[in-house]
């Protein structure tokens, strides 16, 4: 039953084959079983969902019939679930059970999902090896001695492991993008504004989007369907009607225009992985498309921007973490001083501090021309980049990451080699572009990642390309040996 | 241009981030390397380029005046780390 | 040496929405602590602002009373800083793009002289909560109740020169937001606060000295006070050879003094930038349109009507024109009686230290618009004279019956006007006093006029003051003359 998909389980349980019931009491044992070699899950809520599952199959039997009803999920332990620990991988967040819900979680909620727990991730979204998090590193499933990526880790181990057929991601520079490469997942992040973040814990406003990690493009259509829309809560949601991403994925290949940006397969680009790129490049052909040689010329300045945009809003966004009105605070504080710098100090892990701390000096008093104005500055040569390119192709091709699924702990003693892993996918985030990856092959046992970049609202688009590819190709469908 | 330590120390303050005496050192020259990476931007002629903080350019929506929450205190104030008579409480404030 | 003061202003206006600036929460003042503290209040994580139309829309009819630039778009920032009334360890305000820009405010000073005062921007901002500091096993308590309400800040040139001045500035400001319905001008709830930027300088030097900010000072009086304080503390500090340090002070009012706020003053980097969460905030020109012409007539517009409808001293004008009620008031006075010298001298005088004595606002006076300017329509009439009115106003005020009329005939006020009447009256005073008849008629004309009143005071006595003064005057001449 693990290995069904979300469109095969909507199938089942409209058939009758098995209930929500017995699926999520089938997937719950299988977490139990294999999670311990993962660390995928920070909460399992057994409780919740087997309840979830019956309030299901009792919509069911009244007659509902919605593709989502009794679909097992979870969420990215960034998303606040009322009642529920929500925890953003941090000792900061101890204790914090979310007093609401996240609009991503209602929505989902309302569709009928059942909610199986609450993913590991990097502390706060920052990272892209899922290593930062106060519970604990995730292990990747093809070889749990590496990394699954991040910062959306665990979303990304429990998909590929097989311990559910879908979970909910963000994506600030590549956060579910990169983990989906690691693991042969589809994922997708959305146009910024199309997802909304009310409820959805900040690291960078500017950038974040939540996105779904699955198996296959229609289940990321499914599921996207149901978590995308307006939300008056949030000021920066796009009130828009959500396109049919389902109805897309049919339309045929013929006529498509793809774009192959040189600055994608230069240096620092493992040629394995390149050369998996290009062979899908060539299936895509004979499906119909044509392919243009282009140009993103502003690319290689992404990454100095990013990490002064990112880190200048987050440590703005992570003074709410005080000590006092909620999650961590240190024992017996002498004085308010002391309250604030230790219960943060102790609070935080070292990775979200570093970036507190170059955001905080990017924006103090001057060097906010030099920093953050010349980054945002950067943000818009990129973003002109996109919005010239998008004049002549409908999709920009590349690799989603730059390497294969690293070491547990080989980038940690050098931060920045670490953010040179982002350099594919953080451009989408500063242009606020949907980007989506999906599987390429292997090399050596390890997934490729393969990146589609599309113009604003194109979601759909983007799903159709990798729809219309799985179908003629099995790389989705292989399981870690052991999973 | 590298940081100090006094400057890492001024930057901790300001972000009220207590570090261990120990740390400073080597956070001193993380932060280093990782503004020697943001430093490259350095090397992009922006100029006569419009700033861009948000990628879609809308504008701001405006939300009725209306009331629409109800007191939920408790529920809040559950998760608090310290409470009294409906107040959140911390080391004393001095003006 | 002389020395001269510069001050500027800035103040803080809650404006009066049911609902707070970012948040669904309402603004009531008062309630149980944290119970109108939102999710979005309490900085809760995950949590997003949605912006006020109804602050929008205050902030640019000030803007437009005040004659001011409204731009296009303005954009929200946030100010970072670590307090614990301040939930999300930043304050969504205005930096660099503020929704009100350059604009003026003419004030009246008490020679009646009017003084423009220029105003440099208003901005919209959220107001913080409140740390209690009543000892909780020593703890301070935070109440968020007020977190969130929407302020406008309003930033004035260093164009005034005095704490007078400055009273007279905040009070056409109070007047402004009152007149606009944007704010209650509750300063005693903190509805209006004020921070006072003071500086002194050698007469005729261009360059303004090094500034000292005075925080939240509450009252009329306190600002005039704390001004004139700082104003001595800070000359007193030069001429001993000391220097001014630029830092916040604090007033306070039961030592009449102010004294550093040390614990704030530690290296400000308030990392200013764009708020990421909302978008930048577009003022279209046709809702400016609409907004104009929507505008009451205003204090400085009143005011000149006063003058040259009513043929009022532009002193009377200012005061009568300072804040709505009053204006209002007077004019229903006026048009009662027909008069508005009278009307503006009763109001003014014997309405307005009736209103301080009792502590009352000009909203709950006792005696109404129409009573008092049914009053003075008797005292032109001859009905009764202006010293009996006096009695009527109070016994009006004393709530001793309905209308002046009412009062006039239950006491048996009116006033004698029969010659027949006064005459004889007049022969009786004349007789009671032969031997002061005798020496003024021995007297001079210089010395006749001294004594003359002497009589007119006994007749108005026997008379109890009922008797018309002018008849009396004349009668009196002719029989002393006679």
């Amino acid at each position: 039953m693990h290995q069904l998909t979300l469109a095969e389980i909507a199938r089942g349980l409209a058939d009758k084959q098995f209930s929500a019931e017995e699926l999520s009491r089938s997937l719950l044992a299988r977490i139990a079983q294999l999670d311990p070699q993962l660390n995928s899950f920070i909460t399992v809520t057994e409780d919740l969902a087997l309840e979830q599952a019956k309030a299901a199959d009792a919509r069911r039997a009244a007659g509902e019939n919605s593709p989502l009803l009794g679909a097992p999920i979870a969420h990215k332990d960034l998303f606040c679930t009322n009642g529920v620990l929500t925890s953003c991988g941090s000792k900061i967040l101890t204790g914090f059970k979310a007093p609401y819900d996240a609009t991503v979680v209602e929505k989902l909620k309302a569709a009928g999902t059942v909610t199986l727990g609450k993913l590991n991730m990097d502390e706060f979204a920052m990272g892209s090896a899922n290593e930062s998090s106060h519970y604990g590193p995730v292990k990747n499933p093809w070889d749990t001695s590496r990394v699954p990526g991040g910062s959306s880790g665990g979303s990304a181990a429990a998909v590929a492991a097989r311990l559910l057929p879908a979970a909910t991601g963000t994506d600030t520079g590549g956060s579910i993008r990169q983990p989906a490469a690691l693991t042969n997942l589809t994922g997708i992040k959305p146009t910024y504004g199309r997802v909304s973040r009310w409820g959805m814990i900040a690291y960078a406003s500017s950038l974040d989007q939540g996105g779904p990690l699955a198996r296959t493009a229609e289940d990321c259509a499914l599921l996207l369907g149901a978590m995308a829309g307006f939300d008056s809560k949030d000021s920066t949601s796009v009130d828009q009607p959500v396109d049919d991403y389902l109805a897309s994925l049919a339309q045929p290949l013929a006529g498509l225009r793809i774009g192959l940006p040189k600055e994608y397969f230069g240096a620092g680009l493992d040629a394995r992985i390149g050369e998996k790129v290009m062979a899908v490049v060539e299936e895509l052909k004979k499906l119909g498309a044509t392919v243009k040689d282009i140009s993103l010329p502003n690319m290689q300045h992404a990454i100095p921007a990013y990490y002064v945009i990112a880190p200048a809003e987050a440590s703005s966004n992570l003074s709410r973490f005080d000590g006092v009105r909620f999650g961590y605070r240190c024992e017996n504080p002498k004085d308010l001083q002391d309250l604030y710098k230790r219960s943060r100090g102790e609070g935080f892990g070292a990775e979200v501090k570093r970036r507190i701390m170059v955001g905080t000096y990017a924006l103090s008093a001057g060097y906010y021309d030099a920093y953050y104005i010349k980054a945002q500055q950067i943000r818009r040569l990129i973003k002109n980049d996109f919005v010239a390119a998008f004049k002549d192709v409908d999709v920009i091709l590349g690799p989603t990451t730059p390497n294969l699924a690293w070491k547990l702990g080989e980038k940690n003693a050098d931060p920045v080699s670490a953010y040179l892993e982002d350099i594919y996918t953080i451009t989408a985030n500063l242009a606020g572009i949907p980007g989506l990856s999906m599987p390429a092959g292997f090399v050596d046992g390890l997934p490729v990642g393969l990146q589609l970049l599309g113009n604003y609202f194109q979601e759909g688009r983007l799903l159709n390309v990798a729809h219309q590819y799985q179908q003629v190709s099995d790389w989705h469908k292989a399981t870690p040996a052991g999973f | 241009m590298a940081l100090e330590r006094s400057e890492v120390e001024k930057i901790a303050h300001l972000a009220r981030l207590g570090l261990n005496e120990g740390d400073i050192p080597q956070t001193t020259e993380t932060l280093n390397s990782i503004l020697g990476l943001i430093d490259q931007m350095q090397a992009v002629d922006t100029q006569g380029i419009e700033p861009l903080a948000h990628p879609l350019e809308a504008t701001q929506r405006l939300r009725a005046d209306v009331v629409n929450e109800s007191n939920q205190r408790d529920a809040y104030q559950a998760i608090a780390p310290a409470v009294e008579n409906g107040l959140y409480l911390v080391p004393k404030v001095i003006e | 040496m002389q020395w001269e003061t510069v001050i500027g202003l800035e103040i803080h206006a809650q404006l009066s929405t049911q609902s707070k600036i970012f948040s669904a929460s309402a603004t009531t003042f008062g309630a149980e602590p944290n119970t109108q503290a939102s999710l979005v209040d309490l900085g809760m994580p995950g949590t997003l602002p949605v912006l006020n139309a109804e602050a929008v829309r205050m902030a640019c009819q000030f803007g437009l009373a005040i004659d001011a630039e409204i731009a296009e778009r303005n954009v929200f920032a946030r100010k970072n800083y670590f307090y614990p009334d301040l939930p999300k360890g930043y304050q969504t305000s205005q930096m660099d793009q503020p929704i009100v820009g350059k604009g003026f405010l003419d004030i009246t000073l008490e020679d009646g002289t009017v003084k423009r005062i220029g105003i440099t921007r208003a901005h919209l901002e959220e107001d913080a909560g409140k740390s209690l500091h009543e000892d909780f096993h020593g703890m301070s308590g935070i109440d968020l109740n007020r977190a969130g309400t929407p302020l406008l800040e309003i930033v004035s040139e260093p164009d005034i020169r005095s704490a007078k001045e400055a009273v007279a500035y905040v009070k056409a400001i109070h007047a402004l937001v009152r007149y606009l319905g944007i704010c209650d001008g509750n300063m005693a709830e903190g509805s209006l606060r004020c921070d006072c930027n003071v500086s002194v300088r050698p007469v005729g030097q261009a360059e303004f000295g090094t500034r000292a900010e005075i925080k939240n000072v509450n009252s009329f009086r306190f600002i005039e006070k704390a001004i004139n304080h700082e104003v001595q503390r800070q000359i007193e500090l030069i001429e001993d050879g000391g220097k001014v340090v630029q830092e916040t002070r604090l007033y306070d009012p039961n030592k009449d003094q102010t004294r550093s706020m040390r614990s704030k003053e530690e290296a400000n980097d308030y990392r200013y930038f764009p708020c990421p969460d909302l978008l930048p905030v577009v003022i279209e020109r046709s809702f400016l349109d609409e907004l104009r012409t929507g505008l009451p007539e205003l204090p400085p517009q009143k005011r000149e009507r006063f003058e040259s409808q009513f043929g009022l001293s532009t002193y009377d004008a200012s005061v009568l024109s300072a804040s709505r009620e009053l204006a209002d008031y007077f004019e229903v006075v006026e048009k009662t009686c027909g008069d508005a010298k009278l009307s503006a001298n009763w109001v003014m005088g014997e309405l307005s230290s009736l209103l301080n004595k009792e502590g009352l606002e000009i909203e709950q006076s006792p005696v109404s618009a129409e009573q008092l300017g049914s009053l003075i329509l008797r005292i032109k009439d001859n009905t009764i004279s202006g010293k009996i009115a006096k009695m009527v106003f109070e016994a009006l005020a004393a709530g001793e019956g309905a209308s002046a009329d009412e009062i006039i005939e239950k006491k048996g006020l009116k006033q004698v006007t029969d010659s027949g009447a006064i005459e004889a009256m007049l022969d009786e005073v004349l007789a009671a006093n032969a031997e002061q008849v005798e020496q003024y008629r021995a007297s001079d004309e210089a010395k006749r006029g001294k004594m003359f009143g002497f009589f007119v005071g006994q007749a108005m006595k026997a008379s109890k003051g009922k008797a018309n003064p002018g008849q009396v005057n004349e009668l009196l001449k002719k029989k002393l003359e006679g």
